[in-house]
């Protein structure tokens, strides 16, 4: 399902996060967003899994206006990876991914035969169908982000939202999540702060900030130095990555952009 | 829109979920537990009273043939029957809200009277008793001063209920923060002049009862106690037990559970609406009795995790379990002097807390 976003005001506690957004991730595409620390990446994806609402323009599923479905009916189309990592409720991972499930059950309903086999399923995908029984608050960081993928994958969405889904992961493990990420086939939208796999797992970036949308289109034509200098204040090359052609950004450590540069490199 | 979003997920069978304990089997044993534990409630104190024979005075009541004549059936059926089912009714109450609170705001350490509802019971409670003995009136259950300070604990918990609800909806929301603070200070303001009230109490008798009342007791239960706190009690199940797929997504915090399609806000105050008027009423014909609330949740916790659609029927049952014991311990470990429900909980309790507050920092 296509996600478009039209117009996209948010406003929290009176403060404008984000002000007239337009963008869209087609069907099957993974659309990166990224920008500095409070550009308005996870006030979007917000708006998109319902937690705010939009104090103006809306969030279009597949054509319809979000604001018109009931939240449990969204729930069934688009699963949600959000920052938060969840608490010490003495749940089992698989009682945490059945939680998948809860936009589909009516109240006193039980889980069904289908409902233990979408959320086995989910795990399996994950690679934590053997961890099932054990205690969620007991697995490592990058244990709970497959875990907590699984459950929006037991949602069987056509759409995946995920807030940074990559934070806290050692590189191993980062690169793991993203390449799920990619076999997943689904609509997805991901807030990204490491500019260098954005470049590589996305189709389309969508450049944040101070909560307007400053650039979109494919990763090569979206990271060019200018733009790293003017959005995220920091000098860098792009080249080609070696092993896989994509766009690599190589940023200088040394120097704070607007900083003399140094008489060598010029 | 139908749902026919793509799956990619595979199919595989599985097992039926493992847990720590399997519910069912858990809640035959504590329902067998509590049926014992009702009989040893009604068959122990000042003149006991065997089993065999509290059945028999039972059954009798119960089939409608004509009551035996003389004092076991006054003391069975008219005075410990009551007070034993009271004792299970807002134990059950007490275990089921003190499950619920404890989600609503993401608190294992929260209770019951958290929230403040039951400071303004108190008060309510106390001003009556206070005014009522002042005009010479009697203070027992069924009488018309016991019924006048139920309702006016119920008055005081509706009071502080609408002072907290002000608060914490101003900003917007009803986060876990806001109610906490809400409570905390409505429970200090009220608290305060419920104190001040203590003090101007004149004579021995008076002061007891207040802090009889204020601790916590069943005592002088009667029959027609029990329909409102037992009908409030089912009816606070069914509407949180409709609610417990929401509660558990609300346990992995806010934007987990709207992304499970759950209106925050929404349950938040309807959890937040029936655990209030809950309390209120359990509050009332009972006073503050401490700790049930804080411990059963835990206890079930560990036996059986911390889905709600179990937890929130086998904490009930617990509760139950847990306050028919205690009060019959209460009102048999002194010869001839009736404990406060309250000090037995509290004596149990605080322990209980310390451990389970060393335990999570531990884990943690």
């Amino acid at each position: 399902m296509r996600i478009a976003v039209e117009d996209l005001s948010v406003a929290l506690a009176g403060r404008t996060v984000l002000a007239g957004v337009h963008l869209v991730a087609e069907e099957g595409e993974i659309a990166g967003l990224v920008g500095p620390n409070g550009s308005g990446k996870s006030s979007l994806l917000r708006t998109v899994y319902r937690h705010l609402r939009p104090s103006a323009g809306r969030v279009l599923l597949a054509g319809q206006d979000l604001a018109e479905l009931r939240p449990a009916q969204s729930a069934r189309h688009i699963g949600a990876l959000p920052q938060e990592r969840g608490g010490d409720f003495e749940l089992t991972v698989r009682e945490v991914v059945a939680m998948g499930r809860t936009p589909y059950k009516r109240a006193f309903a039980a889980d069904d035969a289908e409902d233990h086999r979408i959320t086995a399923g989910a795990l399996a995908r994950v690679g934590m169908a053997a961890a099932a029984d054990r205690r969620f608050s007991q697995l490592s960081g990058g244990e709970r982000q497959r875990v907590l993928l699984a459950r929006a994958l037991a949602q069987q969405p056509a759409v995946l939202v995920l807030d940074e889904p990559t934070n806290h992961l050692d590189v191993r493990h980062q690169v793991e999540l993203l390449a799920l990420l990619r076999e997943q086939r689904r609509t997805t939208l991901v807030a990204l702060h490491d500019l260098n796999a954005a470049a590589s797992v996305c189709d389309r970036l969508h450049v944040l900030h101070r909560g307007a949308l400053v650039a979109s289109g494919k990763p090569r034509e979206v990271l060019t130095a200018e733009l790293l200098a003017e959005v995220f204040g920091v000098r860098a090359a792009v080249v080609e990555h070696p092993l896989t052609g994509d766009p690599l950004i190589a940023f200088d450590h040394r120097t704070p952009v607007g900083a003399v540069v140094p008489a060598a490199e010029r | 829109m139908t749902s026919t979003s793509v799956d990619h997920v595979e199919a595989v069978d599985s097992p039926r979920p493992a847990r720590m304990l399997q519910a069912g089997p858990l809640a035959a044993a504590l329902a067998v537990a509590l049926v014992l534990a009702l009989t040893a409630a009604v068959s122990l104190g000042s003149v006991d009273i065997p089993p065999g024979e509290v059945w028999s005075v039972v059954a009798r009541r119960l089939t409608g043939q004509t009551p035996e004549a003389g004092t076991r059936d006054l003391i069975v059926w008219q005075l410990r029957v009551p007070r034993a089912l009271l004792a299970g009714v807002v134990g059950a109450g007490l275990g089921l809200v003190g499950t619920a609170v404890q989600a609503l705001v993401r608190n294992p350490l929260a209770d019951p009277y958290l929230l403040g509802i039951s400071s303004g019971a108190s008060l309510g409670a106390v001003a009556a008793i206070v005014l009522g003995t002042t005009f010479g009136l009697q203070l027992s259950f069924g009488s018309a001063l016991g019924l006048t300070v139920s309702l006016a604990a119920f008055a005081g918990a509706l009071a502080a209920f609408s002072l907290v609800w002000l608060m914490a909806r101003r900003g917007g929301g009803f986060s876990p923060l806001r109610l906490v603070l809400a409570g905390i200070g409505i429970a200090q303001f009220l608290g305060g002049i419920t104190s001040y009230l203590v003090l101007q109490t004149r004579d021995e008798q008076q002061t007891r009862g207040v802090l009889f009342w204020l601790m916590g007791s069943l005592g002088g239960a009667v029959w027609a106690q029990l329909a409102v706190p037992a009908v409030a009690v089912a009816l606070g199940l069914a509407l949180l037990q409709a609610r417990a797929r929401g509660l558990n997504a609300m346990l992995m915090g806010d934007e987990t559970a709207a992304g499970l399609g759950v209106d925050v806000a929404r349950l938040r105050r309807e959890v937040f609406v029936v655990t209030s008027v809950l309390t209120g009423v359990l509050v009332a014909v009972s006073g503050a009795i401490g700790f049930v609330g804080l411990m059963v949740p835990h206890v079930c916790r560990l036996l059986l995790g911390g889905d709600h659609r179990r937890l929130l029927p086998l904490s009930a049952l617990t509760g139950a379990l847990l306050l028919v014991v205690v009060d019959t311990v209460a009102r048999t470990a002194l010869d001839g002097q009736e404990l406060p429900i309250g000090v037995v909980t509290a004596v149990l309790g605080a322990p209980t807390l310390l451990y389970l507050l060393d335990r999570r920092l531990e884990r943690s």
